[in-house]
């Protein structure tokens, strides 16, 4: 049993179109900066976990594969599925195994190779992940076409503008570009978003998040071992909550809100001792699901850092820009740094370890005074949520 | 096999071409796999009935009352299975929608089409093409659930305004 739990090492690929490396070599280049700044061997891990959805690439046994390539074997290990929150359910086996004492070192890995299946093919499998039977089949609905049914709702009820979503890119593109690691380093203005194609109405080319090739890796470990071997540098997985939602969109309550995001911040505001009704000031910064530009907007009322229907309101007087009320997906978000899906919600950990021990690159770096950081990571369209709160001192 | 690729092979002997915009050489899987699952609805073949009769069906539960739709034949509040089929209300109001654009390759045979979400008058919701101007949809407006024949030339239900 270890009451505590904290990330030791970290490590993250440069996200992007990654032609220039297999599943092993992309995993690798994340695996070993996190064993790097845990200062430890592949031979100390006791269990290992990887995210990965995969389906576009080619290798399914990606435990083996990297046991392999990295002298892993024989531990423990399998790969876990959530969509797009497979890296933050690949977390919770890890923080769940410390917890129980089933293990004292754990190497968590996020990995997505997307790009070995040509982008149509990607659309498709997607746009699967739901209700295939009866909102797929029949329906042909896209990935960002389940997001556009809260993207609209959300329009209507708030009049909030698909400008105000616009704005949600311009900042992660502003801060996508000071990260070296980010697919886009590149930074864009509201005509941008705007001129560009409809893909799902009200969302538009550079309302989505791209397909893309990443890795990213945690090491935790248990508080007895962190004390046995004097690591100074880590952060503390302080609360975890996790929340599933109905495979029909036609059996959801509603369209503005992801029932389970909320279900699962509850439960890690609770477990980290934070007042539910006023988050923010107890949060330096946050990493949340913005695999579209409305999404993100929902996720600050969903983790009630406004009221309901003030999210969009957030986004235009520019607090979730780093010195506002709560800096949010300063690394570029899913939408500028990319979002290679079983990747994502381990590179959310990584940020908040870059953030609160304040190693984030030039420009990007929030002011840590309360130390604590939040991540929320969506699988699908709220099927899952995850929501972890990390802290520079243990409960 | 593709023609491209078999000519590659021909050329040099191995399926690697260079990736178009890296230069990245990339070997160029040649087991190619198609897809396609058959799907059990044994249980719920009056709902297809209803399809042909231009009825939407859902399911109830006996016991409680409970009402399903897309149907299902247990009730997790009951644990019970004794359901019954019963002729959902075909209007109701439109709760969102959307436009997809960029369809999957599996529809590229259609053009870009709406999709929305109603609320039918006895409370389930429902998920359908939109027939109807996608610009002058509007939550709360009044709609109906119809029955059509696709282009691929089977039935399905769709929603339409009033």
């Amino acid at each position: 049993m270890s009451e505590n739990v904290a990330v030791i090492g970290v490590g993250h690929s440069k996200f992007g179109v990654r032609m220039d490396v297999n599943i092993p070599e992309l995993c690798w280049e994340s695996m070993k900066p996190a064993f790097e700044t845990a200062n430890l061997e592949p031979k100390d891990i006791d269990f290992f976990v990887v995210g990965n959805a995969g389906v576009w690439s080619s290798e399914a046994a990606v435990p083996a594969l990297i046991a392999e390539y990295a002298d892993l074997a024989p531990k423990g290990s399998m790969r876990v599925e959530a969509a797009c929150a497979s890296g933050s359910a690949a977390i919770r086996i890890g923080y769940t195994a410390i917890k129980s004492g089933i293990a004292d070192i754990v190497l968590v890995l996020g990995v997505e190779k997307m790009r070995e299946s040509p982008n149509p093919n990607v659309i498709e499998l997607i746009g699967r992940f739901g209700s295939y039977f009866w909102e797929f089949e029949n329906f042909g609905l896209t990935f960002p076409a389940y997001y556009a049914l809260h993207g609209t709702a959300y329009m209507m009820k708030y009049g909030a503008t698909e400008e105000d979503y616009a704005r949600v890119a311009v900042k992660n593109h502003y801060y996508g570009a000071k990260n070296p690691y980010a697919q886009f380093q590149n930074e864009i203005d509201v005509e941008t978003v705007m001129k560009s194609p409809y893909i799902a109405w009200p969302f538009k080319l550079f309302d989505c998040s791209p397909i893309t090739d990443g890795s990213a890796c945690v090491i935790l470990a248990s508080e007895e071992k962190v004390k046995e071997l004097g690591i100074d540098e880590k952060i503390w997985i302080l609360g975890q909550g996790a929340g599933t939602g109905s495979a029909n969109m036609s059996r959801r309550e509603s369209y503005t809100s992801l029932a389970s995001a909320t279900y699962a911040a509850e439960q890690a505001y609770k477990m980290a001792g934070i007042d539910i009704d006023d988050p923010t000031k107890y949060l330096d910064g946050a990493n949340v699901h913005d695999c579209f530009t409305a999404p993100e907007i929902i996720a600050y009322e969903d983790l009630r850092f406004c009221k309901r229907g003030e999210g969009y309101k957030l986004i235009r007087e520019e607090q979730t820009y780093i010195g506002g009320k709560i800096p949010v997906n300063i690394d570029g978000g899913l939408k500028a740094k990319g979002h290679p899906i079983g990747a994502t919600g381990v590179s959310q950990a990584v940020e908040a370890y870059k953030q609160l021990l304040q190693k984030a690159e030039p420009g990007r770096q929030a002011d840590i005074n309360k130390g604590k950081w939040l991540t929320h990571n969506v699988g699908g369209t709220g099927h899952y949520t995850y929501v972890t709160i990390y802290g520079l001192e243990k409960r | 096999m593709k023609d491209e690729i078999k000519k590659v092979i021909e050329e040099t002997g191995l399926p690697i071409v260079q990736d178009e915009k890296s230069g990245a050489a990339q070997w160029v899987d040649l087991r190619e796999l198609r897809l396609s699952y058959v799907i059990s609805v044994e249980n719920i073949k009056p709902f297809y009935e209803g399809l042909k009769e231009g009825k939407l069906l859902g399911t109830k539960c006996k016991k409680c009352g409970r009402l399903f739709f897309p149907p299902q034949k247990d009730c997790p509040s009951c644990f019970d299975s004794d359901i019954e089929w019963v002729e959902l209300k075909n209007e109701g109001t439109l709760e969102t929608m959307t436009v997809v654009f960029v369809r999957p390759p599996s529809f590229s045979m259609y053009d870009p089409y709406p999709v929305a979400i109603a609320k039918l008058d006895d409370g389930p919701k429902i998920l359908a093409w939109y027939k109807g101007d996608p610009q002058q949809a509007k939550p709360g407006m009044r709609v109906k659930v119809q029955v059509s024949k696709r282009k691929e030339g089977y039935l399905m239900y769709e929603i339409a305004p009033v």
